[in-house]
């Protein structure tokens, strides 16, 4: 049913698209969608634990942050390089994943949303209690000399767009890769009859694991890349508000498909700074806009253009 | 302080929290038991009661305890009101799909907010309570003398304190009655169990979610309104009530009302009782993850079914 | 001055020529051409954009208000005593949620999207050091009305100045003599348990030690709450002086739950007015703070013969002698706080006098900052003289002391500015522009 190649010709076209971007939008919307390719990829680690594997978690903002002060500390404290000190923030979302990943599993649904949620929230609070090193709700500065990567500036904004895009595309290939795998397709097994996936004899243990795992290191390789391109890392990045933002973006774009997530970040950070400009009540113009398109866009933006025309949209 | 005076002290200020929790989470409790939705908009709920609490006590302004009488009974109606309306006009039409409810009350958030900042303004602002007196507390100690009764710096509590306390404990008896034995409660119990099997025996299944919705909404204003006077009213107070309720509804067990009152009684007081061993920001962090552990080894709640 | 006369005359007369132009229907055309465009912008009556950003929703919400009312009042004072340099101010306010991310991406709009000359108004730490980056980056001046240590302590860039509000090292480190020397010897400290907590913390504990006091505790109170009463049975018996600041929606909660624990028994109070900026000293249940002690930024109530233009300053942005707006006795101003952007408001216009002429503005402004050193008190300082620090970009000035007294706040002490000095801990114009 499906035609390998319009997936590789979607993928490659949003890829495309993107690069094109750089080149005819202005200085402001080239650094918009640096932010948003980067939080995008937040959006597609939350998307695929929960948009394929079907498990709703609370707690998504501290393995964003995990990533975030992974690179931030090894940088400012232990004097780290670009690389490496990217390497530690993968390193420490994956810890942070693998712990709460091995408690959490034991629970599912809504159970499963609250132990997620009272983690993060006590990965909050504990970067609270090491302020001296965190500098807790305030953060800290990554200085604009040490971000560079093998002799590139990544504060100069042709620079900061271009890694901005390597991390999305790596991150979105990734996906598109990972869903058509059999692996993938378990996942989506799950979501739909984890009991049924189970008795055809899958470990639907293992793989739910495995897709907390992968999403926590894209949700932390997310957090490092927004310390190293914006140069802050701050508790408010662990807040509540950053595990509901993932959700809502990846609602809003559409749960379960490879681009819903991108189109969700995006859509959320434009319905924002275009409405702030229009007047001062801005948060009444998103929740009225949130509301109405729960209303009738039931799948998302891109789950609508898939049931509408598009029933190949991976 | 002595151990004993803190250790009392920090438990009746639990209570004082497990009170007003629990008439919050109950109200989230019967709605997510029902319903089966995530409302994340119920915090709001509970700050609208707040902020109608304020606008009513300071618009009558004769004598502060007749303001609030009004309020406590203006606060939740008008909150129950708000939320059928918006049962009618949103939940109903996403025929409270789970995850689309999540966004859409997600909204309603955002509205709630800009529409209060924009009417009530970003500032706390008190309501008086309609009585306070202090009382300090003896404690007893073994001195010289033998027993002896002695008044221990900064160990007491307000007579509003214990009024809330006491308030909160009768609408919950009361609520559980209502429910128990009234026809609605048998229809939203029957409701609960077997949505449409509840439908086949005609019973006007969007009617009883309406008025969940209220009750609910209702419940949490009336929470705030008992807060409101030791609290303030703030446009952001939503935030914690909501976490916590929510919290607690798990705990508890899903649709289980005297589960999600003992939840919310054990949170109050263990929230209150660990401050007193551990320093403040790592008391908040036991009590965090004690609350993730309990359901790590007990995912259904105290009080839920395995199967829920 | 002589100068600045013939540079705006010759503005005047550009647009006039601009406007014959437009009369012949060529200014369309005309202005279409790029390299025309600039020489306009560059000469003629364009207003200077200059990026507000304001904490109007989020936590911030109650200070951005004031924030904003002070702003338009200083804009409106400078716009008409002729702009900068001939050019009337344009503010662009954006909110920024009270949220680092957000405040960094609304600095982003003001350099690239609304070429703005510089952004000023921040008050929270985590959105000053949020945004400070992004400014340094864009080289587009960020003047902070912020209170905080973040840029004297040498974390953030070049353009981040802070020219016209002192820190929270300064002001906390100037109260220690004062509460040492008149309240008591041993002090217990209550505050928020995040960075602006830790820095009361750290500062105040270090001068009260150097003054010859002792800490006796240290509570921090977790961020976000909103019940206090249980924290308080950590405060030592024989405590004289209980030391407190909190900030958020949840103060006035706290300042009231002290009261009731102690029942009128305690010890003495001494309070940041953070604790009760925007709250009515009239509120139900404060009542106990009488004969209690707090740092003010700027005497909330109007003192008699302090401060010389005080009165004229409080008309012009709309607050009553109690420190509440005009129009509602009721709507109390963060009065502690918001002359930051009136002040720096005019710090702006003068540094930007200064550079009149050069070539690229936003550095010759941090050039011409960087040079400015004694501020006098006048109309445009109202709160009262100061010493800037080019090396480290922020300001120093005189801290006041009031006693709560019958509901009002009367001014008992004010340090000097030498009180507010401490050793340099950076210097910025080591860094490229």
């Amino acid at each position: 049913m499906i035609r390998p190649s319009r997936d590789v010709s979607l993928h490659a076209g949003v890829l495309a698209a993107l690069l094109l971007l750089f080149f005819v939008t202005s200085a402001y919307h080239n650094g918009n969608l640096a932010r948003i390719m980067v939080l995008a990829v937040f959006a597609m680690g939350y998307n695929f634990l929960f948009g394929y594997t079907g498990l709703l978690s609370l707690g998504h903002a501290l393995f964003f942050s995990a990533g975030m002060y992974g690179l931030g500390i090894s940088m400012n404290h232990l004097d780290m390089t670009v690389l490496p000190a990217f390497g530690m923030g993968i390193l420490a979302s994956l810890a942070v994943t693998g712990a709460i990943g091995f408690l959490a599993l034991r629970t599912s649904g809504v159970a499963f949303m609250i132990v997620t949620l009272m983690f993060a929230q006590a990965g909050y609070l504990t970067i609270l209690l090491f302020g001296k090193y965190t500098r807790g709700d305030e953060g800290f500065v990554i200085q604009q000399a040490e971000r560079t990567l093998f002799g590139i500036d990544l504060t100069d904004p042709t620079n900061r767009y271009f890694a901005a895009f390597a991390l999305f595309a790596v991150s979105y290939l990734f996906i598109a890769w990972a869903v058509r795998t059999s692996f993938g397709r378990c996942l989506v097994a799950i979501r739909e009859n984890e009991a049924r996936a189970r008795m055809l004899g899958y470990d639907t243990a293992r793989h739910k694991y495995l897709a907390l795992l992968a999403s926590g290191v894209l949700s932390g390789a997310s957090g490092a890349g927004y310390a190293l391109l914006f140069g802050y890392a701050g508790a408010t990045f662990a807040s509540v508000q950053y595990s509901i933002l993932p959700l809502l973006w990846v609602l809003l774009g559409g749960a379960g498909t490879t681009i819903g997530p991108l189109v969700g970040t995006a859509f959320a950070f434009y319905l924002v700074d275009v409405s702030s400009e229009f007047t001062s009540a801005y948060l009444l113009v998103v929740g009225a806009t949130i509301v109405f398109l729960t209303l009738f866009f039931p799948q998302g933006l891109s789950g609508e253009l898939r049931r509408r025309l598009a029933p190949w949209l991976p | 302080m002595e151990f004993g005076p803190h250790f009392l002290l920090a438990t009746l200020e639990g209570a004082l929290t497990a009170a007003v929790l629990a008439l919050t989470a109950v109200g989230l409790s019967v709605v997510f038991g029902i319903m089966r939705v995530v409302n994340v908009a119920h915090g709001e709920f509970f700050m609208l009661g707040a902020v109608i609490a304020w606008f009513v006590s300071t618009l009558v302004g004769v004598h502060p305890a007749i303001g609030f009488a009004l309020a406590l009974v203006a606060a939740p109606v008008a909150v129950g009101a708000l939320a059928i309306v918006a049962d009618r006009l949103v939940l109903r039409r996403l025929n409270y799909d789970p995850e689309r409810t999540i966004v859409a009350t997600i909204g309603l958030l955002y509205c709630i907010q800009q529409l209060t900042l924009m009417t009530f303004g970003p500032d706390a602002r008190p309501v008086v309570p309609p009585f306070n007196q202090r009382i300090a507390l003896p404690w007893f100690e073994f001195g010289e003398q033998g027993l002896q009764v002695i008044w221990p710096w900064g160990f007491g509590i307000t007579t509003y304190k214990l009024a809330v306390i006491a308030f909160a404990v009768i609408i919950l008896v009361g609520l559980w009655q209502f429910l128990a034995r009234s026809r609605f409660g048998l229809v939203m119990r029957a409701t609960q169990l077997d949505r449409e099997m509840a439908q086949a025996f005609g019973i006007p299944i969007d009617r009883v979610y309406g008025l969940v919705f209220g009750l609910g909404a209702g419940l949490a204003a009336l929470g705030a309104v008992l807060i409101v006077p030791i609290r303030q009213a703030h446009y952001l107070m939503g935030h914690e009530p909501l976490l916590l309720s929510f919290i607690v509804v798990i705990i508890g067990g899903l649709g289980s009302i005297p589960g999600t009152i003992i939840a919310a009684v054990l949170i109050g007081l263990s929230d209150g009782i660990i401050s007193v061993f551990f320093s403040p920001t790592l008391a908040k962090i036991i009590a965090t993850l004690l609350v993730a552990f309990v359901l790590v080894f007990r995912p259904q709640g105290l009080f839920g079914l395995r199967s829920a | 001055m002589k100068k600045e006369n013939t540079q705006h005359l010759a503005g005047v007369s550009r647009r006039s020529a601009l406007k014959s132009i437009g009369a012949l229907g060529g200014a369309a055309a005309f202005s279409s051409i790029p390299g025309f465009t600039g020489m306009v912008h560059g000469q003629t009556d364009e207003p200077v954009r200059l990026g507000f950003q304001v904490h109007r929703t989020g936590i911030g919400a109650a200070y951005g208000r004031w924030y904003e009312r002070t702003t338009n009042a200083a804009v409106e004072r400078i716009n008409n005593m002729g702009g900068i340099n001939g050019r009337p101010i344009e503010i662009v306010g954006e909110d920024d949620g009270t949220d680092p991310k957000r405040g960094a991406e609304v600095v982003e709009k003001f350099a690239t999207q609304h070429n703005c000359d510089a952004a000023f108004g921040t008050l929270f730490s985590h959105v000053v050091i949020g945004s400070a980056p992004r400014a340094g980056e864009l080289k587009l001046p960020y003047l902070v009305v912020s209170e905080g240590h973040h840029v004297a302590s040498g974390i953030l860039n070049r353009y981040t100045l802070q020219p016209c509000i002192t820190d929270v090292k300064s002001q906390v480190q100037a109260m220690a003599p004062f509460v040492h020397d008149n309240l008591g010897k041993k002090v217990t400290m209550i505050y928020p348990d995040f960075a602006f907590g830790h820095d009361h913390r750290d500062y105040f504990s270090e001068a009260f030690a150097r003054r010859g006091g002792t800490i006796l505790e240290q509570i921090a109170i977790p961020p976000a709450e909103t019940a206090f009463t249980r924290y308080f049975p950590r405060i030592p018996r024989d405590t004289e002086i209980l030391y407190h600041v909190m900030v958020g929606p949840a103060v006035l909660t706290f300042v009231k739950e002290l009261g009731e624990f102690f029942g009128g028994s305690g010890p003495a109070l001494f309070g940041f007015i953070d604790s009760l900026e925007a709250v009515d000293m009239n509120s139900p249940g404060l009542e106990f703070l009488d004969g209690s002690y707090f740092w003010e930024g700027m005497p909330r109530y109007q003192q008699e013969g302090m401060l010389e233009f005080d009165a004229e300053y409080r008309a012009a942005v709309g607050v009553d002698a109690n420190g509440a707006s005009i129009s509602d006795s009721r709507d109390v101003s963060t009065y502690a706080h918001m002359f930051g952007c009136w002040e720096t408001l005019h710090f702006i216009r003068d540094v930007m006098t200064a550079a009149a002429g050069s070539g690229n503005m936003k550095q010759a402004m941090i050039e011409a900052a960087e040079g400015v050193t004694d501020i006098a008190e006048s109309i445009e300082h109202p709160q009262g003289a100061k010493l800037f620090n080019g090396k480290t970009h922020q300001v120093f000035g005189h801290q006041y002391i009031s006693k709560v007294e019958g509901n009002r706040l009367n001014v008992v002490h004010s340090t000097s500015i030498e009180d507010t000095f401490y050793p340099d801990e950076v210097d910025y114009t080591q860094q490229e522009l």
